[in-house]
C-alpha cells in the first residue's frame, strides 16, 4: 500500500462516508465538503509530471499473488494524462454541480457517492497494470455510470438509458475479460508490462487475433464506436455535470485508453490497423452526420462526442503503422499518435466546457431545444463567449486548440496513403476522404450549436423560464476550460513536452530518445491547411442550407442502419420470450417443480452412470445381511406402502416418522451413534413441524389429479428409486480415491484434540463448511419468518380495508 | 395452538423438558470426545422447548423464555465467525482452532478448546433456526 494506492481508493472511501455524514451536514451543500478530494488528487498527480518525463513510477501491492493478481500501479505518460483529466475535470465538475444541483430538491448523497465511486473506478482503470484489477475497475465504471444515468430514476427515459448503457458496456467488458484471459493463457501473466515485453512471442500465437478482437470489443463498446454507439445519446439522460464528466471527458475515453495501452502489443498486426482505423473513421463520419439532424443541444453534443471519439480512435489505428517504421527519422506515423493524444486532451477541454455551457442554457432557459432557443448572446454574453470558444475549437478553427489537433489529424490521414504496408496504399485513400467529409459535418454541427442558440431572435414565449445570465459558480468551470482551449491553441508547446511526449512514449515504446514534439500554430501551406479551407468553405454553404437538406438525411437513412431500433427490438423479443418461458415453466405448483427436479436428477445420474460405465456391481465386499436388517427393511417397506396409499394426512405423517425412526435403528446397528442421535431428533422435530403446518395444508382430497399425471409421478418415483439403488450398489465397486477416514482417525486427536471424529470434522477440519451451513440455515429461517409474517400482515391490512 | 387443558401433559412436561435440556447440555459438552456436539445439542434443546410449546401455547412459552430467536440465530452466527477470527488475530489461517489444558480452580485439569466456542455458535444457530421456524408456523394460525 502506497500513497498511489491510497490516491486511487480515496474517492471510494469518501463515497462510502458520504451517506454517513450527509445526514448531519444538510445545511451545507455536500459538494463543498467533497470538493477538496479531487482538487488534492489533481495537485498530487501534477507532482508526477517531472517524474514521468524521466520514466514510469511503479508501485505494487500483492492481492492474490498465487494467481498473479497484484494491485500494481504504474504512472507513465499515458496514465498520468488520464489521471490529470479525471481529477482535473472531476474537480471542475464537482464545483459546477454544486451550483447545478439544488440542495433541497436533489438526493445529493446519492449523486456524490456515485460520482466518487466512478472517480476511483476511472483512476483504477488507467493506473493499474494488472489486467484483472483493470477489469474490476472497468466494470465499476460501467456500474457507476449506470447509477448516474439513472440518477433521476423516476423518469422512464433515464431508466431506459441506464439499462442500455449498462447492457452494452458490460457486454463489452465481459468480452474484454475473455480477451484478457486469452492474453494470460498466451503469456502466463496478468501484468500488461510483462505481456507487452512478450509481444514478439505472443503475436505468433493462434490466440493472438481472437484476444485482440475481444479486447477491441471492450474498447469499442466503452468508447461508443459504431455500432455500439447507440448507448451514448441515451446516456444524456444523466444530469449535465455527469454528461460533461463521464460521457465526454473521461469514461468514454477508457476505450481509447485501452486501445492506446495495447498498441505496443497488437499494432504489429494488419488486422489491428484496419479494424481500429476503419471503425474509428466510420464512427467519426456517422456521429458527425447524425449530430447535424438533432434538435436537442445535448443530443448534438452526444453525437459529436461519438464522432470525436471515432477521430481519436482512427488516429490511434493509423499511428499503429509507426511501430513498423520506428527507424524512419521523420516519424510521420508517430505524428498520428501525437495527434491522438493531443486531441484527447483538447477534446476533454472544449467538450467539457460545451457540456457545461449546455447545462447553463438548460438551467437558465428551461430548454435545450434549438428550435426554441435563439438570440441568447445579448442576455448571456459570458455563456455565449464560452460557447463560441468551445464550438469553434470543435470545428477546428484557429487559434483554438482543436484547430491544431485537427490539422495533425488531416496530415496523418494524408500520410497513411503513402504507406505500403497492409494494402494501405490502395484502400487507404478512403481515410482522408471520409475524414474530410466528416470534418465538414463537424463544422456544420458546431456552427448549429453556436448560431442557433446565441444569434437570431429571442423567443421568450417558447422558453419555460425567463432567461438571464448564469451565476458565477456555474460559469467558472467552463471559463477555466475555455482558458485552456485558447491558451493551448496559442501556446501548444506548454503541454507538448511535459504531458504529451511522455504519453506518446508510453504508447510507442521504441521511440528514439531525440524525438520531441513541437507544435506550431502556423505550419505552412500544407495539404492539411488546404483541407481546412475546404472544410470551412463547404461547411458554411452546408450550414446556410441546413434546413433544406436536414429533412433529407432524417428520412433517407435506411432502416437497416438504425441500430438503436435493432437494440429495442432485441430487448422487446428478449423480454417477451423470457416472459413466455417463465410462464411456461413457473406454474406456481410445488409438484411441477419437483417433477422438473426429479426428471433432471434421473437424467443426469443415469447418463453419468452409463457414460462412466459405473454399472458394474461387485457384491463380494458387502456386509452380511442379518435377520435384524431384514426385519427393519420390512418395517420400512410397510410404512412406505402405507404412506403411498394412506387416505389421511395424519396417518402419512405418523408413518413417515416411523420410517425415520426405523432408519435411525440402522445407524445404531452400523455403530454410527452420532448419526442415529441426529436422525432421531430430526425426525421428532420434523414430525412436530408437520403437525404444526397440518392446520394450514389444503384438503387431502385436493391433491387428486388426472391419471396422466399420476402415472408420470409413479414413473418418476420408481425412476428415482432405481437410480438411488443403482448408485448405492455400484458405489461399492467404484472408488476413485482411498478413503479419507484413515486420515481423520489418525489426526483427529493429534491436530484437534478431539476423539469424536464426526464432531472434529464438523467444527475443525471442515469448519468453513459448517459455518456456511449455519448461515444457510439462518437464511432459510429468516426466509420462512419473512414469508409467513409478511403474508400475515398483508392479510391483516386487507381485513382492515374490508 | 392446543386448546385442551391437559394437566398431566403439562406437569410431566415441566420435568421432562428440563431433563431433555440437561441432556442436551451433556451432549454439547461431550461432543468432542463422545457422540454429540453443537448440532445435535441444539436440536435437542429445541426439542425440549417444542415440547413445552405443545403442552402449553406459544404465548405462555414466550413469557417463560423471553428470547428473540432471530437474534439468537444472529448471535450464533457471530460466534461461529468470531471464533474463526481468532486464527487470523494469532497469525494463522481463518478458523484455525487453539486448544490447551488449563488448571482451573475447582474443576482441576480442563481441556479448553476454541472449537467449543465455534460449536456454541452452531448450537445457538440451530436452536434459533428451529424455534424461529416452529414459532412462526405455530403462531400463524
Amino acid at each position: 500500500m502506497s500513497f498511489l494506492h491510497l490516491a486511487i481508493v480515496l474517492p471510494f472511501i469518501v463515497a462510502l462516508l458520504i451517506p454517513l455524514f450527509y445526514r448531519w451536514t444538510k445545511q451545507v451543500h455536500t459538494g463543498w465538503l467533497v470538493l477538496p478530494i479531487p482538487v488534492t488528487l489533481f495537485i498530487y498527480f501534477l507532482t508526477f509530471i517531472p517524474k514521468t518525463m524521466d520514466g514510469a513510477t511503479i508501485v505494487s501491492m500483492p492481492w492474490i499473488p498465487r494467481l498473479g493478481i497484484n494491485f500494481t500501479v504504474v504512472v507513465d505518460g499515458l496514465s498520468l494524462l488520464f489521471a490529470l483529466l479525471i481529477t482535473g475535470i472531476g474537480s471542475l465538475v464537482t464545483f459546477y454541480s454544486i451550483y447545478y444541483l439544488g440542495k433541497k430538491k436533489e438526493r445529493l448523497s446519492n449523486f456524490y457517492t456515485f460520482l466518487f465511486i466512478f472517480m476511483t473506478a476511472m483512476l483504477g482503470v488507467v493506473l493499474s497494470d494488472n489486467l484483472i484489477v483493470l477489469y474490476l475497475f472497468w466494470e465499476l465504471t460501467s456500474i457507476s455510470s449506470f447509477l448516474l444515468i439513472g440518477y433521476w430514476y423516476h423518469r422512464e427515459r433515464s431508466r431506459y438509458g441506464a439499462r442500455k448503457s449498462m447492457l452494452i458496456t458490460v457486454f463489452g467488458g465481459l468480452m474484454m475479460l475473455g480477451g484478457f484471459i486469452l492474453l494470460h493463457i498466451m503469456s502466463d501473466s496478468f501484468s500488461i508490462r510483462a505481456i507487452i515485453r512478450d509481444a514478439d512471442v505472443i503475436s505468433n500465437n493462434s490466440l493472438f487475433i481472437p484476444a485482440m478482437i475481444l479486447v477491441l470489443l471492450g474498447a469499442f463498446t466503452k468508447s461508443a464506436q459504431v455500432p455500439f454507439h447507440i448507448w451514448l445519446p441515451d446516456a444524456m439522460e444523466a444530469p449535465t455535470p455527469v454528461s460533461a464528466y463521464l460521457h465526454s471527458a473521461t469514461m468514454v475515453k477508457a476505450g481509447i485508453y485501452i486501445v492506446a495501452r495495447f498498441t505496443p502489443l497488437f499494432a504489429s498486426s494488419g488486422v489491428w490497423f484496419w479494424t481500429v482505423s476503419l471503425v474509428g473513421i466510420t464512427t467519426l463520419f456517422w456521429g458527425s452526420l447524425n449530430a447535424t439532424k438533432k434538435n436537442d443541444l445535448k443530443a448534438i453534443l452526444a453525437y459529436s462526442t461519438i464522432s470525436q471519439l471515432g477521430l481519436i480512435m482512427a488516429l490511434l489505428g493509423v499511428g499503429a503503422a509507426s511501430l513498423h517504421f520506428d527507424t524512419l527519422s521523420d516519424d510521420i506515423y508517430v505524428m498520428a499518435i501525437v495527434a491522438a493524444v493531443f486531441h484527447l486532451f483538447n477534446h476533454a477541454t472544449f467538450k467539457g466546457s460545451l457540456f457545461m455551457m449546455v447545462g447553463i442554457v438548460d438551467h437558465e432557459t428551461g430548454t435545450r431545444d434549438i428550435r426554441r432557443l435563439g438570440g441568447l448572446m445579448r442576455i448571456m454574453p459570458i455563456t455565449a463567449t464560452i460557447a463560441f470558444i468551445g464550438t469553434f475549437a470543435m470545428a477546428g478553427i484557429p487559434p483554438f486548440n482543436g484547430f491544431l489537433s485537427k490539422e495533425m489529424f488531416f496530415e496523418s490521414m494524408v500520410n497513411i496513403t503513402h504507406l505500403q504496408l497492409f494494402d494501405a496504399s490502395t484502400w487507404g485513400v478512403l481515410l482522408p476522404v471520409v475524414a474530410w467529409v466528416a470534418s465538414v459535418f463537424t463544422f456544420v454541427y458546431s456552427m448549429i450549436i453556436f448560431f442557433k442558440t446565441f444569434t437570431g431572435k429571442v423567443k421568450p414565449y417558447l422558453l419555460p423560464k425567463k432567461p438571464h445570465e448564469a451565476p458565477f459558480g456555474l460559469l467558472l468551470p467552463p471559463i477555466i476550460l475555455s482558458v485552456f482551449v485558447v491558451g493551448i491553441g496559442l501556446f501548444p508547446n506548454l503541454i507538448a513536452e511535459p504531458i504529451l511526449e511522455p504519453a506518446v512514449r508510453a504508447i510507442v515504446p521504441g521511440l528514439s530518445t531525440d524525438f520531441s514534439i513541437h507544435i506550431s500554430l502556423w505550419h505552412g501551406f500544407t495539404p492539411a491547411l488546404l483541407m481546412t479551407f475546404g472544410v470551412v468553405a463547404v461547411g458554411i454553404v452546408l450550414f446556410l442550407t441546413h434546413k433544406y437538406w436536414k429533412p433529407w438525411i432524417t428520412t433517407r437513412v435506411p432502416k437497416a442502419l438504425r441500430i438503436g431500433k435493432t437494440y429495442d427490438n432485441g430487448m422487446y423479443y428478449l423480454e417477451q420470450g423470457s416472459y413466455r418461458m417463465t410462464m411456461f415453466i413457473m406454474t406456481g405448483w410445488l409438484r411441477t417443480y419437483l417433477n422438473y427436479m426429479l426428471s433432471a436428477f434421473i437424467l443426469m445420474m443415469a447418463s453419468v452412470m452409463i457414460f462412466t460405465q459405473a454399472l458394474d456391481f461387485n457384491f463380494s465386499s458387502m456386509t452380511k445381511v442379518t435377520v435384524v436388517d431384514f426385519v427393519l427393511a420390512a418395517v420400512i417397506l410397510v410404512t412406505l406402502v402405507g404412506i403411498v396409499f394412506s387416505k389421511s394426512r395424519i396417518t402419512s405423517i405418523i408413518l413417515l416418522g416411523a420410517m425415520g425412526y426405523t432408519i435411525s435403528i440402522f445407524f445404531v446397528i452400523s455403530r454410527a451413534p452420532d448419526l442415529a442421535l441426529t436422525q432421531l431428533i430430526i425426525e421428532t422435530i420434523s414430525v412436530v413441524l408437520y403437525l404444526l403446518v397440518f392446520y394450514h395444508l389444503p384438503q387431502f382430497s385436493n391433491i387428486e389429479e388426472k391419471p396422466k399425471w399420476l402415472s408420470m409421478k409413479t414413473f418418476l418415483s420408481i425412476g428415482v428409486g432405481v437410480i438411488i439403488t443403482l448408485v448405492s450398489l455400484s458405489a461399492y465397486n467404484t472408488t476413485f480415491y482411498d478413503s479419507i477416514s484413515k486420515y481423520y482417525v489418525d489426526n483427529a486427536y493429534v491436530e484437534a484434540a478431539g476423539r469424536n471424529i464426526v464432531n472434529v470434522i464438523l467444527v475443525d477440519f471442515r469448519g468453513f463448511d459448517t459455518m456456511f451451513e449455519t448461515a444457510v440455515l439462518s437464511i432459510a429461517a429468516i426466509g420462512i419468518y419473512a414469508m409467513i409474517k409478511l403474508r400475515l400482515t398483508k392479510r391483516g391490512e386487507n381485513d382492515e380495508n374490508e | 395452538m392446543m386448546k385442551t387443558n391437559d394437566v398431566l401433559l403439562r406437569n410431566v412436561t415441566k420435568v421432562v423438558a428440563f431433563i431433555i435440556f440437561l441432556f442436551s447440555l451433556h451432549l454439547f459438552f461431550a461432543g468432542h470426545y463422545n457422540p454429540g456436539g453443537g448440532f445435535v445439542a441444539g436440536l435437542t434443546t429445541a426439542g425440549a422447548i417444542t415440547l413445552t410449546l405443545l403442552a402449553y401455547d406459544t404465548k405462555t412459552v414466550a413469557s417463560m423464555l423471553n428470547i428473540n430467536t432471530i437474534m439468537l440465530t444472529g448471535v450464533g452466527l457471530v460466534f461461529a465467525l468470531g471464533t474463526g477470527m481468532i486464527g487470523i488475530f494469532t497469525g494463522d489461517a481463518f478458523l484455525t482452532h487453539k486448544f490447551g489444558h488449563v488448571d482451573l480452580p475447582i474443576l482441576g485439569d480442563t481441556a479448553l478448546h476454541t472449537a467449543t466456542l465455534f460449536d456454541l455458535g452452531v448450537y445457538l444457530v440451530v436452536v434459533g433456526v428451529t424455534l424461529t421456524i416452529i414459532q412462526t408456523i405455530g403462531e400463524s394460525d
